[in-house]
């Protein structure tokens, strides 16, 4: 909402400054997000009456006017092209030296050959609109000479305010200044318009067939107006700092007490209205033509204005195009209704609209001032278009306008919510501020909501009103009081920062990339789980969920990439989307994709590339803090998005939990990425649930290593076969530790050869030799026969 | 007569040995020196064997000059012996000399992303308050999202929050608002949280992301009151900021909270001067909050003439943006590691 300052003070001018002012309107809750001028600086702009014009001898549409500048001088000579320049015109003139608008600055100008003292000007070159057709027409009862500043008031500031939906009621001048006059205890100067009397009898028949929906219709005939009168000027300087075009007199006029009291308005051209009005949902299949020109399909959702012809109006958002006032129209049919704040929420947005209209009764109009505006209207269209007025029409259902029940507010509520006790004449001044008429009651009061305050209906909100009055900042601050628990520190539970702690240790950067991401690339990557797709994506690139955070990852890999980045290491936190909607799964996620060398570059440090033991480090790591590395397993298997032979599905006790592997080399091309990114994704809550550390005596006696080299086929998980040996040496077996594996010469083809040391131990006794022998017969007589194991070298 | 040579020999055995002492270059080249004259078979050792060829009056005095020979001797060989291991030391030590300003080797830490640090900051703070952290859906229903905090279909507020929907009820949550209605649904009251989250609007131009992060806080007690939130908020912002800033509260409007405000903080980057980033007002808005509404209540199931509460919510990347003056809110999505790497 923009309001003119001016035009404000005229309704109620507390003693405050324009910061004060504004600082006042914010601090209460009517955020001034902009103080701005009315006008831009101008300076040495006069009125200018054109007293003689004569066409410039070298045509061009070029006319030579003599300007009457005010004072004893001779008049101005001024060289005008504008089609409206004439005699006895008064329009702006700039004289030699003066500042126009964006800081222009006007000169004498030789024009083919005549010489011009100054500029005619139109109201875009003075920063007053967008019009740049012709001169700007100033009152002729302005006196040549006088400042234009001072003759048309623009020694304004227009307050941007950036109001909350709860408070429609500011959406007209009256409101804002019903605000300041309650948080500033000035008075309020507003006159109820007085009511103009019928000159003929004509009127519209009107019935309100949905009654819930519009339970008051004020209308009025006028008859034999001029829809081509010029809206006056300070009418369209009112309507410009408001923000509003100027379209015609008659639409102007409307718009005007729009601004004055937030009621929208429509004049239909009765000529071209078949009565009876009748106010009814639309039928499904009938359509209307909106003023803009836009046909829309109705249905019984939508609140219409209709005549003989069918729907004439979309009911508190727009007219439409068949009745809509033109040059032509003679005769009107003012609307200022009421129509209930449900029946027009979101119907507008259902067709794409936002108008001044559909803005402010889905917000809620006052419902007493309709006769009003009404009146406010047709003397303002009497005065400046003429005509002969009919009487005023009141058609309503009383039953069903609002009910505003009487609000109970409580003392001890209202200090109890605030935590700050009031003096109980101070709040009833309040209420009273408010135009709630309060009562005092033995507990508190009792106070009558007023009809353009939609949002006052229970007790808390009149609380509020309170507060805002009293100033918020007035409440002290009070810390709170409250009994001291300990916290528990659950042992057992590891928290999501310290798993992303120990990715940051090992040298990862950690990423945050959309949830939703490229149907494309998902496909790609987890083509077996259909992501969720987004009704209204912003773009088609940011279309699905992620079932996975590798896509987000990758990409982000891949903007790195191409800003120089070889050596990218990434995790990510955060949920994916999986299953249909109605069965939805969101878990959280910990995701990390890393890829060339290894190391930082360094002076002496190895130049290898990452790979996937390196990765699987990192989750070894993470493993390592549930204290339960033994309940989890890599096994080999197969994902879409990883390279066949360098995959693995990570389980916990059995249970899939997540994935790691080298990106397949095909996504690594089509994603146009380098260096063989490796990728990992485990669920979190697999590593949520730590082990609590049990302690296990230390042996005294010395630990006996014994190695093994083994030679078995290619295919024999290393790992698996490690187990096996630890499995196979019994009790004594402590540890276990892999230290080379080898291919090539003195192997087999097919086979490796696999060296292992095993670590004995007794926690009674040192071990004897033949305790030692006995142990590794039997590891090697197990992998003889479960794997076809032999010692190598034998 | 073997006796009257004694003493010159003595002399000039000593005299050879100490030569040979000092000449000694090496450990080695020592330790041969020592056997050669005070080892079994030893030149010194040797003379002793010859005492028993004086006369027994002489052994003595002869006996007494040997050992003192050799005591003497064996001691300029273990000084020799001290000076040859500190030279070879010295040695090996300049052999050993590495130049320090080399870079350390091995991985670098990486580093959180800055939204992360400031969700784990705000979240200390609080539950140094004893707040507790809980979660939420971010797929969620429009109950949860809009209907429970007094948010009916085709209330204005609705049009404020650009939702992205996935059917007619489900949803991107808009804000972390829904989980104050889960926690008091499962949990019923009292309650002490904040909710910390990634939120979704339809919305991306220079100020806008159409992800981002709040963190919601709520607490439902008796007899919890405005005076209450005040204090609690100013005292986070300043252990946010880690200085005593001014705060305000301007009444806003939120529908599930009544009286609401806004909270604006002293600009901290100008310190209320005005300046570009708080648009010359001084002021920055950091935080909106109110009385928990008690339509909240009703439809969560409280008794809301029993229990009131406050609730407050902030955006993340902005908090993050003034802490560490980030000019730009595209930046914490791009990942970039040129900029993740600055908040190690
Ligand atoms: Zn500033």
């Amino acid at each position: 909402m923009r309001v003119s300052e001016q035009w404000l003070r005229e309704w109620v001018d507390p003693g405050l400054t324009t910061q004060e002012l504004a600082s006042a309107l914010t601090m209460a809750g009517l955020e001034v997000d902009a103080v701005e001028p009315a006008a831009p600086p101008l300076r040495g702009v006069v009125v200018g009456e054109i007293v003689a014009c004569a066409p410039h001898p070298a045509g061009d549409h070029l006319q030579i006017c003599q300007v009457d500048a005010g004072g004893d001088g001779p008049p101005v000579e001024v060289v005008c092209a504008a089609p409206n320049a004439r005699l006895g015109l008064c329009a702006p003139l700039a004289l030699e030296g003066a500042e126009i608008a964006e800081g222009r600055r006007v000169e004498a100008a030789t024009v083919r050959g005549v010489v011009s003292h100054g500029m005619l000007c139109s109201a875009a070159e003075l920063g007053l609109g967008d019009d740049h057709s012709g001169l700007l027409e100033l009152p002729s009862d302005l006196p040549p000479g006088t400042d234009l500043y001072i003759a048309l008031g623009l020694e304004d500031t227009v307050f941007e305010i950036d109001l909350t939906p709860n408070r429609a009621d500011c959406l007209g001048m009256i409101g804002v200044a019903r605000e300041v006059a309650a948080i500033t205890e000035a008075p309020l100067n507003v006159q109820r318009p007085p009511a103009v009397g019928a000159g003929c009898e004509d009127r519209v028949a009107v019935e309100l067939a949905a009654a819930p929906d519009c339970p008051h219709y004020c209308g009025r005939v006028i008859r034999t107006i001029n829809a081509r009168a010029e809206t006056p000027l300070w009418m369209r300087e009112r309507l410009r700092r408001a923000g509003i075009r100027c379209v015609s007199a008659v639409v102007d006029i409307t718009n005007y007490v729009l601004l004055e009291f937030g009621q929208p308005m429509h004049a239909f051209d009765l000529g071209r209205l078949a009565p009876p009005v009748v106010v009814r949902r639309a039928r499904s299949g009938e359509s209307l033509t909106l003023l803009g020109g836009e046909s829309v399909a109705l249905d019984e959702e939508v609140l219409v204005i209709t005549d003989r012809s069918g729907p004439i109006a979309f009911a508190g958002v727009m007219g439409g195009a068949s009745t809509a006032v033109s040059d032509e129209t003679r005769d009107v049919f003012l609307e200022a209704a009421f129509f209930n704040p449900a029946t027009v929420a979101g119907r507008a947005r259902r067709f794409g609209l936002h108008t001044d209209a559909s803005h402010r009764f889905e917000r809620g109009v006052d419902f007493a001032i309709a006769r009003h505006a009404c009146e406010r209207a047709t003397s303002l269209i009497i005065e400046i278009c003429g005509g002969v007025p009919g009487p005023l029409q009141e058609t309503s259902e009383l039953s069903e306008l609002p009910q505003r029940a009487p609000i109970t507010l409580r003392r001890e509520r209202l200090e109890g919510l605030l935590g700050w006790s009031l003096e109980p004449a101070t709040v009833s001044a309040m209420l009273k501020r408010l135009g709630t008429e309060p009562e005092e009651t033995p507990f508190g009061w009792r106070a009558q909501p007023p009809s353009w305050r939609f949002d006052l209906a229970r007790e808390v909100d009149l609380i509020e009103e309170i507060a805002r009055l009293y100033g918020y900042d007035a409440i002290p601050e009070h810390p709170l009081q409250a009994p001291l628990h300990v916290a528990s520190a659950p042992e057992q539970q590891l928290g999501s920062e310290d798993l992303r702690q120990t990715l940051v240790e090992r040298g990862y950067f950690e990423a945050i990339t959309y949830a939703f991401v490229d149907p494309a690339l998902q496909q790609r990557l987890d083509p077996e789980c259909p992501p969720l797709s987004l009704a209204n994506p912003l773009s088609s690139e940011l279309a699905v969920m992620r079932t996975s955070l590798w896509p987000g990852l990758l990409k982000a890999m891949q903007h790195n990439q191409h800003r120089q980045h070889e050596r990218v290491r990434l995790f990510e936190h955060g949920c994916v989307f999986r299953g249909s909607l109605d069965q939805l799964q969101q878990p959280a996620m910990l995701a990390g994709a890393c890829c060339g060398p290894f190391y930082p570059e360094q002076w002496d440090g190895s130049r290898r590339g990452v790979d996937f033991y390196d990765l699987k480090a990192d989750l070894e790591a993470l493993i390592a803090r549930t204290g339960a590395a033994s309940e989890f397993t890599f096994q080999g298997a197969r994902h879409p998005a990883l390279h066949p032979g360098q995959c693995a599905r990570i389980e916990r006790a059995g249970r899939p939990v997540g994935w790691l592997g080298t990106l397949h080399p095909e996504h690594a091309a089509a994603l146009e990425l380098q260096g063989q990114p490796v990728l990992f994704e485990i669920a979190l809550e697999a590593l949520s649930e730590a082990e609590l550390p049990a302690f296990r005596p230390i042996s005294r006696y010395p630990a006996i290593r014994r190695d093994l080299a083994l030679v078995v086929a290619d295919t024999v998980p290393a790992g698996e076969l490690l187990k096996a040996a630890q499995a196979a040496a019994g009790s004594l077996a402590v540890d276990a530790v892999l230290f080379d594996v080898y291919r090539g010469q003195g192997v087999p083809e097919g086979s490796k050869s696999i060296a292992m040391g095993l670590i004995l131990q007794d926690y009674s006794r040192t071990l004897r030799d033949e305790d030692v022998e006995q142990a590794m017969r039997c590891v090697v007589d197990c992998l003889q026969s479960a794997y076809q194991a032999s010692l190598r070298g034998e | 007569m073997g006796a009257e040579q004694h003493p010159d020999d003595l002399e000039a055995l000593t005299r050879k040995a100490e030569a040979a002492v000092a000449a000694a270059s090496e450990l080695a080249e020592l330790d041969a020196t020592r056997v050669a004259y005070l080892g079994k078979k030893g030149k010194l050792t040797a003379l002793l064997k010859g005492l028993g060829q004086l006369p027994a009056e002489q052994r003595p005095a002869a006996g007494a000059a040997i050992n003192a020979a050799k005591q003497r001797l064996s001691e300029h060989i273990e000084e020799r012996r001290t000076e040859l291991e500190r030279a070879e030391l010295e040695r090996r030590l300049s052999a050993e000399r590495i130049d320090v300003t080399l870079p350390g080797r091995g991985l670098e830490r990486g580093a959180l992303h800055p939204v992360t640090r400031t969700l784990e900051r705000i979240g200390t703070i609080f539950a140094g308050a004893g707040y507790r952290s809980a979660e939420g859906p971010e797929v969620e229903d429009d109950r949860h999202n809009f209907e429970a905090l007094n948010i009916p279909a085709h209330h204005p507020a609705r049009a404020m929050h650009d939702t992205f929907y996935f059917d007619a009820t489900r949803l991107l949550r808009t804000h972390t608002s829904p989980v104050q209605i889960r926690v008091m649904e499962r949990e019923g009251a009292p309650i002490r949280i904040i909710a910390p989250g990634r939120v979704y609007r339809c919305d991306s131009d220079l100020t806008h992301t159409p992800m981002f992060h709040q963190v919601e806080g709520l607490l439902i007690d008796r007899n919890v009151s405005l005076a209450d939130l005040k204090s609690v908020l100013h005292e986070f912002l300043s252990a946010f900021f880690e200085r005593a800033v001014a705060i305000r509260f301007r009444p806003s409007y939120f529908p599930f909270t009544e009286p609401s405000a806004e909270v604006d903080v002293e600009c901290v980057i100008c310190g209320g001067g005005g300046c570009r980033v708080c648009k010359n007002s001084g002021w920055l808005e950091v935080l909106g909050c109110g009385m928990v509404h008690p339509a909240v209540f009703e439809h969560a199931g409280l008794d809301a003439e029993r229990w009131t509460g406050y609730a407050f919510g902030m955006g993340v990347e902005r908090l993050a943006m003034l802490r560490y003056g980030v000019d730009d809110l595209r930046l914490f999505f791009d990942n970039d590691l040129r900029f993740l790497g600055q908040f190690r």
